[in-house]
C-alpha cells in the first residue's frame, strides 16, 4: 500500500499525465464574484502592517533567544526556548508564504529579505518551493501534479506525527541540501523548476549548509548545545504549531475538484493565532484570490461569504472533522469532507465526473 | 505599417488601473499609469496563460492574479519568478479621448 500511495501522489507517476490528458491541470477554478473596484482595493498593499509585524515578530523572536540564553544551563531557559522555537519552527511558515507569494510588503526588497529568512528558518529551498507553490496554486490538490498534499489518501499516519517535531521534514530537508549542493534535484523538483532557475538552488544549499556547519562547529567549539538550540533545532522542537495549522487548510477534503470551496478550508482563529498564522486560516480566499495581502483576506471572507460554505468557529472544530475524516480515509479512499454552501450561493464547479472530490481513478472516470 | 484599431474611450480605465480588449480571437491588456500613459499588452500572462486584466496594476508594473508573477508593462519585461518570458507589449496612442491599439506592430 505504501509504495502504491507515494507512486499515485509522485509527479513523475502515471497520475500526472493521467490528469493532464484528463483537463484537471491547469484548469479553470471557480472564482467568486467580487466587483473590479473592490477587487483593487483588497488587493492594494501597503509597507505598514508587515512591517508592523515583522517588527513584533523578530522581537519576540530576539527577546525569547535572548532570555533562553540568559537562562541557559537551568530548567527556567525551557519556556523561553519553546517561545522562541515555535516562532522559529512553526510560525516562519506562514512569513515563508505570505512574501513567497510578494503579498506582504508593498515594497518589494522587504518581501524577497522576508522570504529568504523564513526559507532558512523553515528549512526550505527558496527558488524550489517557490516554484513548488506556483504548482500547488495551479493544481490545488490535484493528484500526481500538486506536490504539497501534506495528507494522503490514505494518511502516512507515521510521518504526520513524527512531523509535529520535524522528525521527517528535517532529514529529508538536509538530504535535499546536500543533494542539491552537488548540483542535483529531484525528479519531482525537475518537473517543475525551470533549468534557469536551478543554479539558484545549488547556490542557496551551499550558503545553508555553510551555516550549519558553523552553527554545529560552534557548539563542538563551546561544548554547548545552545548553538544548535539557536538555529536549526527550533525545526524540531518548535515544529508542532506548523503542522497544527497547515493541516486545517486541505486535509480530509475533496481531491482532483477545480472548486477551492471543495478542497480548502477556512478556519475562525483568535487573534493570537491569526497572528502567528498571519491570516493563513482564511484559506479558501487565499486560494481564490492571491493577490489579496493577509491584511486584507478578513475582508475578502465577508466579501464572499455569502459563496462559501459557513468557516470553521475554531481549530478545534476543524480538528472534530478533520481527524475522523482522516481515520476513515484509511479504508475509504473515495470518501472526503463535502461541505454545504449558504443558500444562493454559486454551485460547485464539477464540470466533469472525475471533478466531484472523490479523485476516483482517472482511467475509470475518463471511461464513464 | 501601423495598423490602428480602436480599443476603448480614454476615460474606460482608471488611472493605474487595466482593462481587457479582445480582437479578432486574441485578447489585449490595456494600461492607464498613473500619470496617464496609456500602454498594451497580450492579455495573457506568459506563464500559465491566466488573464492580466484581473491583476493588480501598480506603479508601471501588473501583477498575475493567479501567481502573482509581476511584469513591467511599460516595456513587457517579466520581473522574476514564476514569470521568465516577457510578455509582448503593443504601440498606443489616444486621440481625441480614443485609445487606439496598433496591433500589427
Amino acid at each position: 500500500m505504501g509504495r502504491e500511495r507515494l507512486e499515485r501522489y509522485s509527479l513523475t507517476g502515471p497520475e500526472n499525465q493521467a490528469a493532464v490528458a484528463a483537463g484537471l491541470a491547469g484548469g479553470a477554478w471557480f472564482r467568486s464574484a467580487v466587483p473590479r473596484k473592490r477587487m483593487k482595493e483588497l488587493m492594494r498593499r501597503s509597507d505598514y502592517p508587515a512591517v508592523r509585524d515583522t517588527a513584533i515578530w523578530i522581537g519576540l523572536i530576539g527577546l525569547f533567544a535572548g532570555l533562553g540564553i540568559a537562562f541557559w544551563g537551568s530548567w527556567r531557559a525551557a519556556p523561553f526556548l519553546l517561545a522562541y522555537g515555535i516562532l522559529y519552527g512553526s510560525t516562519s511558515d506562514s512569513r515563508w508564504h505570505e512574501s513567497g507569494h510578494g503579498t506582504a510588503f508593498k515594497t518589494r526588497w522587504l518581501d524577497e529579505s522576508l522570504y529568504q529568512l523564513a526559507s532558512f528558518m523553515i528549512m526550505r529551498d527558496p527558488t524550489t518551493w517557490r516554484w513548488s507553490h506556483t504548482r500547488h496554486h495551479t493544481d490545488t490538490l490535484v493528484v500526481g501534479r500538486d506536490p504539497e498534499i501534506a495528507v494522503m489518501r490514505p494518511a502516512r499516519l507515521a510521518k504526520l506525527l513524527a512531523n509535529l517535531i520535524g522528525l521527517v521534514d528535517v532529514p529529508v530537508a538536509f538530504m535535499l541540501m546536500s543533494r542539491h549542493a552537488s548540483g542535483r534535484l529531484t525528479a519531482d523538483e525537475a518537473d517543475y523548476v525551470p533549468a534557469s532557475e536551478r543554479h539558484k538552488v545549488y547556490r542557496t544549499a551551499r550558503i545553508h549548509l555553510a551555516i550549519y556547519a558553523v552553527t554545529i562547529a560552534l557548539a563542538v567549539g563551546l561544548r554547548s548545545w545552545l548553538p544548535v538550540v539557536l538555529i536549526g533545532g527550533p525545526r524540531l522542537y518548535g515544529a508542532c504549531l506548523f503542522y497544527v495549522y497547515g493541516f486545517t487548510q486541505h486535509a480530509g477534503l475533496g481531491e482532483n475538484v477545480l472548486d477551492h470551496r471543495l478542497n480548502t478550508r477556512t478556519v475562525k482563529m483568535n487573534v493570537v493565532n491569526r497572528f502567528l498564522y498571519w491570516n493563513m486560516n482564511y484559506h479558501v480566499e487565499h486560494h481564490m484570490f492571491p493577490m489579496v495581502p493577509y491584511y486584507r483576506l478578513a475582508e475578502l471572507h465577508e466579501e464572499i461569504a455569502h459563496d462559501c460554505a459557513p468557516a470553521y468557529p475554531s481549530l478545534w472544530a476543524a480538528y472534530r472533522e478533520i481527524i475522523p475524516a482522516i481515520v476513515r480515509q484509511l479504508k475509504d479512499q473515495e470518501y472526503y469532507v463535502r461541505r454545504e454552501l449558504r443558500p444562493g450561493a454559486a454551485p460547485f464547479n464539477e464540470p466533469a465526473l472525475i471533478n466531484d472530490g472523490r479523485a476516483l481513478p482517472l482511467a475509470t472516470a475518463n471511461a464513464a | 505599417m501601423a495598423h490602428w484599431i480602436t480599443a476603448c474611450e480614454a476615460d474606460d480605465i482608471d488611472p493605474e488601473d487595466v482593462i481587457p480588449f479582445a480582437h479578432e480571437g486574441r485578447d489585449y491588456a490595456i494600461y492607464r499609469s498613473p500619470d496617464d500613459t496609456y500602454y498594451a499588452t497580450d492579455g495573457h500572462c506568459t506563464h500559465e496563460k491566466t488573464l492580466l486584466c484581473d491583476g493588480l496594476v501598480d506603479g508601471g508594473t501588473i501583477e498575475c492574479p493567479k501567481h502573482n508573477g509581476r511584469f513591467d508593462y511599460t516595456s513587457g519585461k517579466a520581473l522574476g519568478a514564476p514569470v521568465l518570458v516577457d510578455v509582448r507589449t503593443y504601440p498606443v496612442k489616444v486621440t481625441d479621448g480614443t485609445v487606439y491599439l496598433d496591433v500589427e506592430s
